[in-house]
């Protein structure tokens, strides 16, 4: 029983980061019907940026701040350089694209930073706190959650009751008529990827200190495991990116706690592969006519 | 509905797309004129084998077996509009069912020249089989979706050989006994020279089956799917199996090409199977130009070539033993990322669509010229 306690709560602590590179994804399908594979990459270099930042200077939440800023310069620079000059008219061309992009981010750090692990540190102990002889949560684990909550209401607010909010919706939802309507439709989409991928570097500085530290592919198996969540969530729902990715954590946490770490990659594959095959449009969808 | 028998495929308005602009005044037999074409390369080949230096025999292998896989993801991702991203797993499979069979036979001290066949056969069934789970599950996914999957396929599988370490010996991987080439070729046969022919021939004879299938029938229903589905179905076309269809040919092609990999380097080993070979295929595919066997030849040289030179860009510079090794490695991935992007956003026919436009001007030049 202990165990299970400790299990599950290190999974909803690995899941909230899944949450929140799974809203990622979900923001820019949502803005522009792309699924952006580079996500991981581009997260990585935002907490390369961080370290680097961080062991200059010696302190922790200065790199936090710029690799915040840095994910959301490289999320607009991707989409003014490179995602809005891309055909669009097959689905196949943004996501080559975003795999060149990965390679191509990949190769820069590592040749920058070579590509052995670097230690990354956490700004909190990774020691659990016990309560009755029970080890329940670290306060690493409490600076992620409150993280991800933070972000997560914060997208809720802008999306829900700001003006800039409703025009990125509009311009997602209705491009030709926001645009006879005034709305800056090319300014929102670079807004939105410039959101989704610091929200990206965000989930990258979260879930590094967790593995086995800074690498180039450090993010390729979490970019899985989120695209899984965003999948069993419905790619479309916000909420559903959320719930799916406490889900994966959950999951991802029974299985290396009960099975072997070494299963959960093929634990997470065969979720994936479920999902998809039984319940195509995710949790959350609504019946609709086949959208895979 | 019943099979693809039936089908009138819609329109061949996707010829020009597929490349070989002007296909329908071409008389004579298409399974001629490809077999012509294997045979004049086969003995170029030949030529070529005896003239150059062994390591450069090796890296032609390389090309080949490299030539193999892309030329089969080219159908598929070019042809019938599936995205892979699981190819370099798929390439796994057909390498490590080489090295169980040809440990199997050696351990049991059976030799013979032919068996290197059976264990090249094995490692295409192997990668049909799992080609064909995985095809199955790819007919019904779309885009995105699809290409998720496979990227799960693609970080996933190498895992595993580490997590069954036990069968595949982990990191480490496992050793590919191969015979010395036939004493009847004389002693002093140079046996890099044998492993071109071997991957030569593979590969010829894969590009003749390809070639021929893209020409056929079967060919433009896969382009049908790719272009419209609900026309192809109306068609009567069967959509999934054709999908399936392609899927499993793709496989077997890239498993193929895994098991002359694993034959060439006499070993496997997860590391070179992971994520990273799954996107050089897909890039060397796009580069080359999709859709196009000869694009997939561009490719699978660029991906052998590319490796070589930036080790020897970097021998031209002076620098650290340290910062040069990390430039060596990463330079041929930079270069491949940056010239995608900019192949994708400039020019999307690749280098072979390139070629066959200039080709096309030359000629218009030279009968404006005669007139």
């Amino acid at each position: 029983m202990d165990r299970f306690v400790f299990l599950t709560l290190d999974g909803l602590s690995r899941g909230a980061v899944y949450a929140a590179f799974a809203l990622a994804l979900v923001l820019i399908w949502r803005a522009a019907r792309v699924v952006n594979f580079a996500q991981g990459a581009m997260a990585v270099a935002a907490a390369y940026v961080a370290y680097s930042v961080a062991t200059a200077t010696g302190s922790y939440w200065l790199g936090f701040v710029v690799a915040l800023v840095g994910g959301l310069l490289l999320g607009a620079l991707v989409d003014r350089a490179v995602m809005r000059h891309v055909d669009h008219t097959s689905p196949l061309n943004p996501v080559i694209v975003a795999l060149g992009l990965v390679l191509l981010i990949q190769a820069v750090l590592g040749m920058v930073y070579g590509s052995e692990f670097r230690p990354a540190e956490a700004p909190f102990s990774r020691g659990a706190f016990t309560v009755g002889g029970l080890a329940v949560l670290s306060p690493y684990d409490l600076f992620v959650f409150g993280a991800v909550t933070v972000v997560v209401c914060a997208l809720a607010w802008i999306f829900a009751r700001t003006a800039v909010g409703l025009r990125m919706r509009a311009a997602a939802f209705a491009p030709e008529v926001s645009r006879l309507l005034g709305v800056n439709v090319g300014g929102m989409l670079t807004l939105g990827w410039a959101l989704a991928s610091g929200v990206g570097a965000l989930a990258a500085m979260l879930v590094i200190p967790t593995e086995l530290g800074l690498h180039p592919h450090a993010m390729d198996l979490v970019f899985v495991s989120s695209f899984t969540a965003a999948v069993v969530g419905g790619l479309d729902s916000p909420p559903g990116a959320v719930v799916g990715g406490l889900i994966v954590g959950l999951l991802l946490s029974y299985v290396s706690g009960y099975a072997g770490s070494d299963l959960t990659p093929l634990a997470v594959l065969v979720l994936l592969l479920a999902v998809l095959l039984v319940r195509p449009g995710g949790l959350f969808a609504p019946v609709a006519a086949r959208r895979v | 509905m019943s099979a693809t028998s039936a089908a009138t495929p819609p329109q061949e308005r996707t010829t020009a797309a597929a490349g070989r602009p002007g296909d329908p005044h071409r008389r004579g037999s298409t399974l001629l004129r490809h077999l012509a074409v294997v045979v004049v390369a086969g003995l170029l080949l030949l030529g070529v084998s005896y003239v150059v230096e062994p390591f450069r025999n090796f890296q032609l292998a390389t090309v080949a077996a490299y030539l193999c896989a892309t030329a089969g993801l080219t159908v598929l991702t070019g042809l019938n509009g599936q995205l892979s991203l699981g190819h370099g797993a798929l390439m796994a499979t057909g390498a490590y069912t080489v090295a169980f069979c040809q440990n199997a036979f050696y351990d049991r001290g059976v030799t013979g020249g032919s068996l290197l066949l059976v264990s090249l056969a094995a490692a295409i069934v192997a990668t049909v089989a799992v080609g064909a789970v995985v095809g199955v599950a790819a007919a019904r996914l779309r885009g995105p979706y699809l290409a998720g999957v496979t990227l799960a396929v693609a970080v996933v599988v190498p895992a595993l050989t580490v997590t069954f370490d036990g069968v595949f010996n982990g990191e480490q991987g496992l050793s590919v006994p191969v015979e010395p080439p036939p004493l009847a070729l004389g002693a002093y046969f140079p046996y890099e020279r044998w492993q071109l022919w071997i991957a030569g021939a593979a590969t010829l004879l894969t590009l003749l089956l390809l070639a021929n299938l893209v020409r056929s029938r079967y060919g433009r229903t896969f382009r049908a799917v790719r272009d419209d589905e609900v026309a192809a179905r109306l068609a009567g076309i069967h959509v999934a199996r054709t999908q399936v269809l392609a899927f499993v040919v793709s496989a077997a092609t890239a498993g193929l090409g895994g098991a002359l990999l694993a034959v060439l380097a006499q070993s496997v080993s997860p590391g070179a199977f992971g994520l990273t070979l799954s996107l050089f295929l897909l890039m060397a595919v796009v580069i080359g130009g999709l859709g196009r066997l000869a694009g997939a030849f561009w490719g699978a040289v660029l991906l052998v070539a590319l490796p070589d030179l930036s080790h020897s860009v970097t021998e031209q510079l002076t620098l650290s033993a340290a910062a040069a090794q990390r430039l060596e490695g990463n330079l041929p991935l930079a270069i491949f990322g940056i010239t995608l992007v900019v192949v994708m956003l400039v020019a999307p026919g690749g280098v072979q669509g390139l070629l066959s436009r200039l080709g096309r001007a030359l000629l218009a030049r030279l009968r404006a010229g005669r007139s």
